[in-house]
């Protein structure tokens, strides 16, 4: 009784001194290994087509896996405002190849390469070859059409390949009617603020994807940010043609009767009106996505490459 | 004590070495490798690449499915043939005969290993007619494949100390698949938030780390493997198998053997 009583505390002691040295040593093994070990594993696979006829008919779990690894790399890099997402389009080419219909895979992932970094990979050409191969596998699923047609539009700027991606959406079973509108007026509205903010309204309204859904969100914003100091620039530009001379400060134009108050961002901080008449949001990095508004020269800032 | 410990680990060790099971895997994965060559024919400029994954791959897997299928039989057998009985009659401790058996069997592991290697050096050297100096990180993946089954017959004694050989079959092998994507497990945990976030931590922590021992694709590729991974990768190998058996021991020392 004795010694089984001995037994079980040396058994209790080396059970949590070796069970806190495996958690310990892991860890060093995580640090040396680095943090993407398993997503670099991708670098190795020659295809998913071969990792296909290796996974013994379970594709489409195997699929799972890799699509959570994509987007698990996706929102680290992300995080990270990364320039470069190097494993992005070889985990969603994998993906895709083990499950051809999982949609979500070519939505999204086509999302995530195309827009310009830190917020995407900025690799819009593999966005449309990706949506293309899901259109391939899936024809009818006017989604995809969409998403083709949106990367063609803002990050391949090819408005005539937006507008056939449209064309063809709209014809495809369940398609919602705005897709022949947008694909109509493609034509005539191309580049314009306008045209843009119908796009992302359709996106933001359509999607369930909490994280696409803020992003359109965050575009709008912009959208709207930049319509609001083309406005702004406008009535600065009646001030000059009416007295001869740029407005001192906003209040110039507000005894002018040209602005109602001192106009602000979608922060609430008042828009700065520079000494050449130009204007500038306060704090550009917290408005992603804005092009207009902006100091000469600056750069969204970067925390890692 | 230790010629206890060591009567019964040999004795495992002989006992394993005459189960037919055993040779029949070690016959069909020389055959698996020697066959390599020919795999190799049909995949132009990648000859030796197929046959380092096919090779190490084979290792493992026939590895870990012997550690499975006789760590099963280890407890279960003896108190099916009521050898477990006279065992403990003699002055040999509950945690001794475990410890004995968890030894004999990762010996016969590491000797299967070594006739897996022999065999597997041969066939690149079949195939490739000479040997290169990244050829020594095979010797390395091999190693970390030998870590790997510490852990498998740690955690199968473990299952097989409470439970039934099948169950503790299932038990093991589910452990061993969910253990090579303990990284996902715990990039996971790192996305989670609340609860779930402290759930999936724990189970990253407690499930085995099997991805950071395979490093098959990295050899194959001729990529260099750090001496400080070696170094914590065996440490980590090493310390989870102890606390494996601890918690066998411990179950062990109190299941009633009637």
């Amino acid at each position: 009784m004795k010694g089984r009583r001995k037994s079980t505390t040396v058994a209790v002691l080396l059970l949590i001194a070796a069970f806190t040295g495996s958690v310990l040593a892991l860890h060093q093994v995580d640090t040396i290994r680095g943090k993407q070990a398993t997503l670099e594993e991708v670098l190795y696979i020659p295809s998913g087509k071969t990792l296909k006829r290796l996974s013994l008919g379970y594709s489409s779990l195997l699929a799972d896996i890799y699509w959570t690894r994509a987007v698990q790399y996706f929102g680290q890099k992300h995080q990270q405002e990364a320039l470069h997402y190097e494993m992005l389009d070889p985990l969603l080419d994998i993906t895709t190849d083990l499950d051809p219909h999982l949609i979500i895979a070519y939505e999204f992932g086509s999302i995530f390469l195309s827009q310009p970094a830190p917020a995407g990979a900025g690799q819009p050409e593999k966005a449309a070859a990706l949506v293309e191969k899901g259109i391939r596998a899936n024809p009818t699923y006017w989604r995809l059409y969409f998403t083709l047609g949106y990367i063609h539009y803002f990050d391949r700027k090819d408005y005539k390949a937006a507008r056939e991606a449209f064309q063809k959406g709209s014809e495809m079973p369940g398609a919602y009617f705005w897709m022949k509108v947008m694909a109509a007026e493609m034509a005539q509205r191309a580049g314009e603020n306008s045209f843009a903010t119908e796009i992302w309204s359709h996106l933001y309204e359509s999607t369930q994807d909490a994280m696409v859904k803020d992003n359109a969100r965050q575009h709008l914003t912009a959208l709207s940010m930049e319509r609001e100091i083309e406005e702004i620039q406008r009535r600065v530009e009646t001030f000059r043609q009416r007295t001869n001379r740029l407005p001192a400060g906003w209040y110039d134009l507000v005894r002018a009767g040209l602005l109602q108050g001192v106009p602000v961002d979608p922060l609430n901080n008042p828009l700065k009106l520079m000494p050449d008449g130009t204007i500038q949001v306060a704090d550009p990095a917290k408005i992603p996505f804005l092009t207009k508004g902006l100091p000469p020269g600056w750069k969204r800032p970067v925390k890692h490459q | 004590m230790s010629s206890r410990l060591a009567a019964i680990t040999f004795n495992t060790f002989r006992e394993a070495v005459r189960d037919r099971v055993l040779y029949n895997l070690i016959i069909f994965v020389l055959l698996l490798v020697a066959s390599a060559p020919l795999f190799g024919q049909i995949s132009i400029g990648l000859e030796k690449l197929i046959l380092v994954n096919v090779g190490l791959t084979s290792i493992s897997i026939f590895g870990i499915i012997i550690a499975i299928f006789i760590g099963i039989g280890l407890v279960s057998k003896e108190i099916e043939k009521k050898t477990l009985y006279t065992i403990l009659s003699r002055p040999v401790r509950r945690w001794e005969f475990i410890t004995g058996k968890y030894l004999g069997l990762v010996l016969t592991l590491v000797v299967n290993a070594v006739f897996m290697t022999i065999g597997f050096f041969v066939a690149l050297f079949i195939a490739t007619r000479t040997f290169t100096r990244d050829d020594a990180g095979l010797l390395l993946a091999i190693y970390f494949i030998i870590l790997q089954f510490f852990i498998v017959t740690a955690i199968t004694l473990l299952f097989s100390s409470f439970s039934s050989p099948i169950f503790s079959a299932v038990f093991a092998f589910a452990l061993f698949v969910i253990g090579t994507f303990a990284e996902d497990l715990r990039n996971f945990a790192a996305l989670a938030q609340g609860v779930t976030k402290w759930l999936a931590t724990g189970a990253a922590w407690l499930v085995p780390n099997f991805s950071a021992l395979n490093v098959i694709s990295q050899v194959a590729h001729g990529d260099p493997i750090r001496p400080q991974l070696v170094l914590f990768n065996t440490v980590y190998a090493l310390l989870y198998s102890v606390a494996a058996m601890a918690v066998a021991v411990l179950i062990f020392e109190r299941r009633n053997l009637k």
